[in-house]
């Protein structure tokens, strides 16, 4: 059959698997199934590029993807599910700078072989390694922020938007001149001008993708990896545009469109838009709090907290950050059950933006063993929050902040809550009287009805399930 | 394919196509399941590995070109594999109550 036949098949077949694969995912039952299906279209896609190669350089593929192989398989396999949020931005960026690669050793090849390059080609090549580059240092330093290695609060500093406008400039000038290089031009002088050009996008583009992450402050970070997620498969489809692929093209756009959705969804539980996420450093010492908040806080000791419990009927766990930080969830899910077992409804309601990747309170119940039906959303809590007997906050913050409905000058205000302070008793599990990432106050820790349960959230609940054992 | 006046709208015609799909498939997803469908989007985000495979064996390609290929089948194959196998061990672990005969 002819090659080109074959070629077309091959990845019509392989998309099928994507689209398919996506939409099994989005359902509980059929997640796992939908996952692997896609793994087989990438499979597909991969032995139809190998079958309809000619000369096919077999030693360097095979030590590039033999070598990619073990990398991944082992950062799968050991990774620790808390550390799961830098995990997927550190694969993402990698996605970002392979599509990078692609699009400078495409032009490399061209340019050294003098062959002329339309303007398509120079526009999509220059939207691959600007997009590309970016996801890259973007992903690393999310991948920075997430695992502690940089200070996760914004980096602020005077006249930032003007760098980065600057910044930004420099990469569309430097991006016309390329697109707009004379094809005789390779074969003449001006061609190593033209290559410098290409360098300099990227150099730029790295820089531009680090400057536009670090004023992003951890409790934004689900909507960055959102971003970048977005951002790796629309380098991929750009990638597509160069060579002419419908493959990358369909499984890049998928890819692309799905991070955009996923974006927003996390701007709209947060009630801001995706340029205050980006631009406004959020969080970071220079930006307005709340009006600082005064009163009675009322502590509790474990006994006493476990005295609540024993008598409460319906509770419901709100789990944030903290948990995930303090390892905290297998605890949690102990308590949990002798919860349930004393006869009380358990339910665990996760905010949309609850840690520091999307869906990451799930993944991390998951582990613990949380039956998936536990896991409810703040809209099927709130409405019925007064017959909640107790709702136990563990290290969130600023998604049980009344402020957002209470206080118009309050940053967080028309965020949507879960509204724990309407439950008949509200313990909160926390270090200290701290705001959280957001840094602003929390009218909450100040209510009648709440109790502060102090200290490190793993061990206040390994002494309540103790209190509940004796 | 070969770069001409009619691949190219194909190209974008089938970009347009793409991108509408994607809003359609993921819209309705559950908030519960965000984490597995980003890293496995992101899995198939990957899918550059073509672009990667094809660049490498380019005919007549100088050494600087294969090797920025070959160094983009690397970080594409980490991706894909890395992608795939950490959003299957996430999904492992989302059980429902009737599978597991009641709590574990």
């Amino acid at each position: 059959m002819n090659p080109q036949l074959i070629r077309g098949l091959g990845y019509i077949t392989a998309s099928i698997f994507f689209i398919f694969g996506l939409k099994m995912l989005s359902s509980q039952a059929t997640a796992r199934r939908g996952n692997r299906v896609s793994a087989v279209g990438m499979l597909i896609a991969v032995v139809t590029t190998l079958t309809a190669m000619e000369d096919i350089r077999w030693f360097w593929i095979v030590f590039g993807a033999g070598l990619g192989c073990v990398v991944g398989v082992l950062a799968a396999r050991l990774v620790k599910m808390t550390a799961m949020p830098e995990m997927v931005g550190l694969f993402n960026g990698f996605g970002g700078l392979a599509s990078l690669l692609v699009g400078w050793s495409e032009y490399h090849g061209k340019w050294a072989a003098a062959d002329p390059v339309s303007l398509f080609t120079t526009v999509a090549l220059f939207l691959t390694v600007l997009i590309g580059a970016v996801t890259f240092s973007g992903s690393l330093v999310a991948y920075g922020k997430l695992s502690a290695l940089i200070d996760g609060r914004p980096i602020l500093y005077k006249k930032q938007n003007l760098v980065n406008a600057f910044v930004l400039g420099a990469i569309a000038a430097l991006g016309i001149l390329f697109c707009a290089q004379k094809l005789d031009q390779l074969s003449s002088g001006g061609s190593a001008l033209v290559y410098l050009e290409l360098i300099g996008i990227i150099a730029l583009a790295l820089v531009l993708g680090v400057l536009s992450t670090i004023p992003i402050g951890g409790a934004d970070m689900p909507v960055v990896i959102c971003l970048l997620n977005s951002y790796s498969g629309l380098a991929a489809c750009a990638a597509g545009f160069v060579i002419g692929n419908n493959v990358l093209i369909v499984s890049g756009s998928l890819v692309g469109a799905s991070g955009l959705i996923l974006t927003r969804i996390m701007c709209k539980a947060m009630n801001r838009s995706l340029a205050n996420v980006l631009f406004s450093g959020f969080g970071s010492a220079t930006s307005a709090k709340g009006a600082g908040y005064q009163g009675q806080v009322n502590p509790i000791a474990p006994a006493d907290a476990y005295l609540i419990l024993e008598a409460a009927h319906n509770v419901v766990f709100v789990p944030g950050y903290g948990m995930a930080a303090a390892q905290a969830q297998h605890v949690v899910r102990e308590l949990g059950e002798l919860l349930h077992d004393n006869g009380a409804e358990i339910r665990y309601c996760i905010h949309p933006v609850a840690g520091r990747m999307p869906g990451h309170m799930n993944v991390l119940l998951a582990e613990a063993n949380v039956p998936y039906e536990m896991l409810v959303e703040p809209q099927d809590v709130n409405p019925t929050m007064e017959m909640v007997d107790v709702a136990i906050v563990i290290g969130a913050n600023d998604v049980v902040n009344p402020a957002a409905k209470e206080d118009q000058t309050s940053p967080l205000w028309g965020m949507p809550i879960i509204e724990v302070d309407r439950a008949r008793t509200c313990i909160v599990l926390k270090r200290s009287l701290n705001p959280g990432f957001a840094g602003v106050d929390n009218p909450l820790f100040f209510k009648s009805n709440t109790r502060m349960l102090f200290g490190d959230a793993k061990a206040s609940i390994a002494s309540l399930v103790s209190e509940f054992k004796q | 394919m070969e770069l001409n006046a009619t691949t190219i709208p194909l190209l974008f015609f089938v970009f347009v196509l793409a991108m509408f799909l994607g809003v359609e498939l993921i819209k309705k997803v559950p908030s519960q399941l965000h984490t597995p469908l980003m890293s496995g989007s992101n899995a198939i985000s990957g899918i550059t590995i073509v672009g990667a495979l094809i660049a490498s064996s380019r005919e007549g390609g100088t050494a600087i070109a294969t090797l920025l290929a070959v160094l983009a089948v690397l970080f594409a194959t980490i991706n894909v594999v890395g992608g795939y196998l950490v959003t299957d061990r996430m999904l492992e672990m989302f059980k429902t109550k009737a599978k597991d005969g009641g709590k574990p």
